[in-house]
C-alpha cells in the first residue's frame, strides 16, 4: 500500500541551521491499516505527513503508494489519493463559501475542472453524507463554513477528505485543538469513516489512550527515527502506562547520549 | 450638473466599473492586489486605438481583451512560478508595460480617433444615448457571464483559491493555475474597460492607466460596504454601483470647482476613507470568522 523507503528530510541543508528531520526511515503499510503514531515534539511525525504529502521536499528516499512512484509529484497530484487533516480545524476549509461550496469542491477531487456549473445533482449526495456526521448540517447546505464551531470544521474537513475515497487518510494530531467532548466525537467520526470506507490511514496524536484504543498498530518516533513499531498483538495486551514507560525510557536514554555527546 | 454631465458620468461609470469588475477577481476573488492593472488599462486603450484606425472598432475590442489578458498571465507567472511578491510583480509588469504600450502605439503618447468609426459611432446617430446603451449591455452580459462563471467547477475552485489555498491544493486543484487564469480573466476586462474608454474618449493616452487600481479599489469598496451580501451576484451588481457612484462623486467634486488635477488626491482619499470604515466596522466580525 504506502512504502516509504530510506527517507531522509534535510532542512536547511548545507547551512548552520542545517536540521535532519527524518533518518533513514523505513516503512510499509498495509491496505486497511490503522496506523497511530506517537512522539514527542520535533520527533518528526509530521514532517513524515508532510513528505508523504508533498508539501515538504524530500531530501533523499522513496515514497510510493499502491506500487506508483509518487517522491517527485507535486503536492495537488498526490492530493488525489492523499487526504490530510490538521490540527488547525480552519486549516481544511473555505470559510466564505457555504457547505454545499466546500462539498462540491472537494467532490471534484481528480476530475475534470469544467465551466460547467457544479451539478445540483450532488446535492442528495451532500446531504446523505452530512447526515451521517449527526451534526444537523444537512440542514444547512447554504450556511458559510466560517460560520461553523470548530468541531464542525473539523468534522466537515473529515468528510471532505474521505467524499471521494482516498487511498491513504493522514490525520495530523486532528482533535488536538477541539474540546475534549469535540474531540471524543470527532474520533470516534474518524474510525466509523475508516472503517466504513476500509481506508489505510495514519494518525499522529499526543494522546496514549487514543493511540493505544484506535487502530491496529502504534508507531513511536523519535528524532527522525521510528524507535518501536507495536503491532495489533502486542497492542492489545499494552496498557497506557506501558506505553508511557517505553516512550520516557527512549527519549530518557536519548537525552542521556544528547549530555554525553556535548 | 446638467443632463450631459450625468450622461458623462454614467458612461464612465460604466466603463470604470467593468474594470472594477476585472478587480473584483483580483482583489476579491483570489485575494491578490494587482498593480498591473495600471499598465494592462493602458494596453487596452492603445490596442484599441490602433486596431480601431488600422481595421475595425469590434476587431480592437478583443484584442484589448486578449492583450490584457495576457499582461494579468505575465504577472501570474511571475507570481507564482518565480515566486516574485505580488505587489511587486504587479509593479513590475505594470513599469514594462509602459514601454510596450509606447511601441503599440508607435512611439506617440497619444493616438485621436476622430476620424476613426468607434462601436458607438452608428447607434449615436439615432439616439444621443447611444453610447450609454451599448456600455450597459457590455456591464450587463459581463456581470451575468462572471456570475455563471464564479458558480461553475472552475469558478469555485478560484473562489475557494483566494479564501484558504491549502483546501485547494487538499482538493487536489493546481493553485498556480487558478491564479494564472484568474489574474488573466481580471486584466483581460481592464484591457476591456481601458478599449472601451479609448473609443468613448476617441483618443488614447500613454497615461490614461495612472491610478486605475485605486478608481477599482474604490469602486469595490464602496459598492460592498454599502450593499452587503455574500451572494456573488449581489456583490458584483453592489461593485458596478459602487464604480458608478465614485464617478458621480468625482463629477460633483469637479462641478464645485476642484481642479481635474487634484483628483487623483480626492480618489485616494476617498478609498482610505472607505477602507478605514469599513476595517473599523469589520473589526469584530473578522475575528469571529477567519
Amino acid at each position: 500500500m504506502l512504502e516509504v523507503k530510506d527517507l531522509n528530510v534535510i532542512f536547511n541543508q548545507g547551512t548552520v541551521n542545517e536540521k535532519q528531520a527524518i533518518r533513514h526511515l523505513n516503512l510499509t503499510l498495509n491496505d486497511g491499516d490503522f496506523v497511530t503514531i506517537i512522539g514527542s515534539n520535533g520527533a518528526g511525525k509530521s514532517t513524515l505527513f508532510g513528505a508523504i504529502s508533498g508539501d515538504v521536499p524530500i531530501t533523499e528516499g522513496q515514497v510510493c503508494l499502491d506500487g506508483i512512484d509518487i517522491t517527485n509529484q507535486r503536492e495537488y497530484v498526490r492530493a488525489r489519493n492523499i487526504g490530510r487533516l490538521f490540527q488547525d480545524p480552519l486549516r481544511g476549509t473555505a470559510p466564505h463559501m457555504t457547505i454545499e461550496e466546500n462539498l462540491a469542491l472537494s467532490y471534484s477531487r481528480g476530475k475534470h475542472f469544467s465551466l460547467r456549473p457544479y451539478s445540483k445533482k450532488d446535492h442528495t449526495v451532500f446531504k446523505e453524507a452530512l447526515k451521517r456526521l449527526n451534526l444537523g448540517l444537512e440542514e444547512r447546505l447554504n450556511t458559510k463554513v466560517g460560520t461553523l464551531s470548530g468541531g464542525q470544521r473539523q468534522a466537515l474537513t473529515l468528510l471532505m477528505a474521505t467524499l471521494v475515497t482516498p487511498k491513504l487518510l493522514l490525520l495530523d494530531e486532528h482533535t488536538a485543538a477541539l474540546d475534549p467532548a469535540t474531540s471524543d466525537k470527532v474520533l470516534k467520526l474518524s474510525q466509523k469513516i475508516v472503517e466504513e470506507n476500509h481506508l489505510t490511514t495514519m494518525m499522529i496524536t499526543h494522546n496514549m489512550e487514543d493511540a493505544l484504543k484506535y487502530g491496529n498498530r502504534i508507531l513511536m518516533m523519535n528524532n527522525g527515527e521510528i524507535i518501536a513499531d507495536i503491532d495489533a498483538e502486542a497492542k492489545k495486551t499494552m496498557k497506557v502506562e506501558d506505553l508511557v514507560h517505553k516512550f520516557t525510557d527512549v527519549s530518557e536514554a536519548n537525552d542521556r547520549m544528547l549530555l554525553r555527546g556535548s | 450638473m446638467n443632463l450631459t454631465v450625468i450622461l458623462g458620468a454614467l458612461e464612465l461609470g460604466a466603463i470604470f466599473s467593468i474594470l472594477s469588475l476585472g478587480l473584483y477577481i483580483s482583489f476579491k476573488v483570489l485575494d491578490i492586489p494587482d498593480l498591473t492593472v495600471d499598465g494592462s488599462f493602458t494596453t487596452g486603450c492603445a490596442v484599441s486605438a490602433i486596431v480601431t484606425v488600422a481595421s475595425s472598432p469590434v476587431l480592437g475590442l478583443i484584442l484589448a481583451f486578449v492583450a490584457g489578458a495576457l499582461a494579468g498571465l505575465v504577472t501570474g507567472l511571475l507570481i507564482t512560478k518565480l515566486k516574485i511578491n505580488a505587489i511587486l510583480a504587479g509593479i513590475l509588469t505594470q513599469t514594462a508595460l509602459y514601454s510596450i504600450n509606447l511601441r503599440i502605439m508607435d512611439g506617440k503618447p497619444n493616438i485621436s480617433l476622430l476620424d476613426s468609426k468607434t462601436i458607438f459611432t452608428n447607434i449615436n446617430q439615432i439616439t444621443s444615448y447611444g453610447t450609454l446603451i451599448v456600455l450597459f449591455i457590455f456591464v450587463i452580459v459581463i456581470v451575468l457571464l462572471l456570475n455563471y462563471f464564479l458558480k461553475t467547477q472552475l469558478g469555485l475552485a478560484l473562489r475557494a483559491c483566494g479564501d484558504n489555498e491549502d483546501m485547494v491544493r487538499a482538493s487536489s486543484i493546481d493553485t498556480d493555475k487558478m491564479k494564472l487564469i484568474g489574474l488573466s480573466l481580471a486584466n483581460g476586462l481592464v484591457g476591456l474597460s481601458g478599449a472601451l474608454y479609448t473609443q468613448q474618449q476617441t483618443y488614447s493616452d500613454i497615461t490614461a492607466g495612472i491610478g486605475m487600481m485605486v478608481i477599482g479599489l474604490a469602486s469595490i469598496i464602496i459598492g460592498t460596504t454599502f450593499i452587503k451580501n455574500e451572494k456573488v451576484l449581489i456583490s458584483l451588481i453592489a461593485t458596478v454601483i459602487g464604480a458608478i457612484f465614485y464617478r458621480f462623486v468625482l463629477t460633483f467634486a469637479l462641478q464645485v470647482g476642484i481642479t481635474s488635477g487634484d483628483l487623483k488626491l480626492l480618489s485616494a482619499v476617498i478609498v482610505v476613507i472607505a477602507i478605514s470604515s469599513t476595517k473599523l466596522k469589520l473589526g469584530g466580525k473578522k475575528n469571529a470568522r477567519s
